[in-house]
């Protein structure tokens, strides 16, 4: 077997990560994704409730004065939470990948105008500079940096939810604890909602993929387990039987998709995490 | 449903006509506080201290601003959820508070406080934040400014959307209509 030893590595800046992640928070903050607009469209199409519909025109004009005035689209402006995907040939130079992506978030938010919204757990002093970031980095084959930018608002975190089901739960145990969690939340997230839900893994494996399924373009279905596909239909269309509506005020749209995604889990366990999103869904990528 | 125009001070008299479902427009002075500043104004309360603003027919806007950009009044500005100042708000009722401003459901003790004193709880619809800082014309840092965006603010709000959930009456627009459109159970 012949084993390669000499590996062209591809050299990228540190402070092309910082430019890069810096430009994205800004962005992410600012200008709503087409596919979160298009499918709040949509639901203002299919909304019966005289109140829901106000709402949904009142977020959809919101977006387009956040756009035009460059102002952030929530004052929310979030948790700077950072997915990277980093190809294996890839050797970063002038700096650490860790404190670049932060020096990135640090400029955002204090150029951008956006609220530092970081604190000590137990003194509640803000952090000022809305650091740290949460930062989740995968190693894959490669010479790419793909980075996504993702703000995400305290309101809709605090309302998700993770359990450590038993196997006999089963399929009806998740979608029963999906519901119950969508259920208490009730207008406190800022509906329209789109639910992530992390199934299998361990417990943190579980939030993790449940975070990582709220960055699928909003509405697109589960494709690689038909499974999946079925359960989200399922409880997209339980969920809007819950009369919720926008902004809690009644209707017939409380979420706007439910994304799921899946890895197998331990004989013993059935991990389920449930992570709430706003209409406010904010994420950005590039790839350098 | 045409909004009435209100403004603050709140009387007794005019909270005490709002019931659950009203659209309002309000205009006057309203001062933004939240989780830490809220602890703040109870164990001040519980001290006997001055608080830094006057609680009678008071409105409080749960609510921490973005910064506010060179040349504009305030930054993009909107409701927090407000169940996690439910601890201390039955104290800041009975103290004078008219008036609150938040996303969300309150706990049974803040409707029961609401009920007794006769106060209102306004919802404003959470993330337009963009489109609600154009209603405000007016802001003023005037407490705890240590806190950052938690900083007590005294805004001047002009027409400010809202609608009342919870109204003196004990009504709760949240849970009556989520009653109203629901499907079957889950």
């Amino acid at each position: 077997m012949e084993i390669k030893t000499k590996t062209k590595l591809r050299r990228i800046n540190a402070a092309k990560i910082t430019k890069a992640v810096r430009k994205l928070f800004i962005e992410a903050n600012t200008v709503l994704g087409e596919d979160v607009v298009e499918a709040l469209q949509q639901a203002l199409s299919r909304e019966e409730s005289q109140t829901g519909k106000e709402v949904l025109q009142k977020i959809i004009e919101n977006a387009g004065i956040a756009r035009r005035k460059k102002m952030p689209i929530c004052q929310d402006t979030g948790l700077a939470v950072v997915f990277v995907e980093m190809g294996q040939d890839i050797h970063i130079v002038g700096g650490e990948l860790h404190a670049a992506i932060e020096e990135g978030v640090r400029q955002a938010y204090d150029e951008g105008y956006l609220r530092k919204s970081v604190c000590d757990p137990f003194t509640r002093k803000n952090t000022t500079d809305n650091l740290p970031a949460i930062i989740h980095v995968d190693i894959v084959a490669g010479s790419h940096l793909k980075i996504i930018a993702m703000p995400k608002g305290g309101g809709s975190e605090n309302v998700s939810a993770a359990k450590m089901l038993t196997p006999s739960a089963g399929i009806d145990g998740i979608k029963k604890f999906v519901m119950d969690t969508v259920e208490a939340a009730g207008a406190n997230p800022c509906p329209p909602i789109i639910v992530g839900v992390g199934i299998g893994g361990s417990l943190e494996q579980a939030c993790v993929m449940a975070k990582r399924a709220l960055l699928r373009p909003v509405g697109e279905q589960n494709r690689i387990d038909e499974r999946l596909e079925r359960i989200e239909k399922e409880l997209y269309q339980s969920i809007n039987n819950l009369g919720i509506g926008p902004a809690g005020l009644g209707g017939r749209v409380t979420a706007l998709a439910v994304h799921i995604e899946m890895m197998p889990c331990h004989i013993a366990s059935l991990p389920v995490a449930v992570n709430i999103q706003c209409h406010v869904a904010r994420h950005k990528e590039t790839t350098l | 449903m045409e909004a009435r125009k209100i403004k603050t001070p709140l009387t007794e008299e005019v909270v005490t006509s709002l019931h659950a479902g009203d659209m309002v427009m309000l205009s006057g002075e309203v001062y933004t506080a939240r989780d830490v500043a809220h602890r703040r104004l109870y164990e001040a309360l519980l001290k006997g201290e001055k608080l830094p603003f006057d609680l009678q027919g008071a409105v409080i806007f749960y609510a921490g601003p973005a910064p506010t950009p060179p040349g504009k009044v305030i930054g993009s500005i909107g409701p927090t959820t407000s169940y996690r100042m439910d601890f201390f708000t039955p104290k800041l009722i009975e103290n004078g508070l008219r008036g609150m401003i938040g996303k969300g459901n309150r706990s049974p003790e803040v409707v029961e406080a609401i009920k007794q004193h006769r106060a209102v709880y306004l919802g404003a619809i959470g993330g337009i934040a963009a489109l609600m800082s154009q209603c405000v014309k007016k802001a003023e840092l005037i407490a705890y400014e240590d806190l950052g965006p938690e900083a007590i603010r005294k805004l001047t709000i002009v027409d400010f959307p809202l609608v009342v959930i919870n109204d003196f009456q004990g009504n709760d627009l949240y849970i009556s209509e989520r009653r109203k459109w629901r499907i079957g159970d889950h």
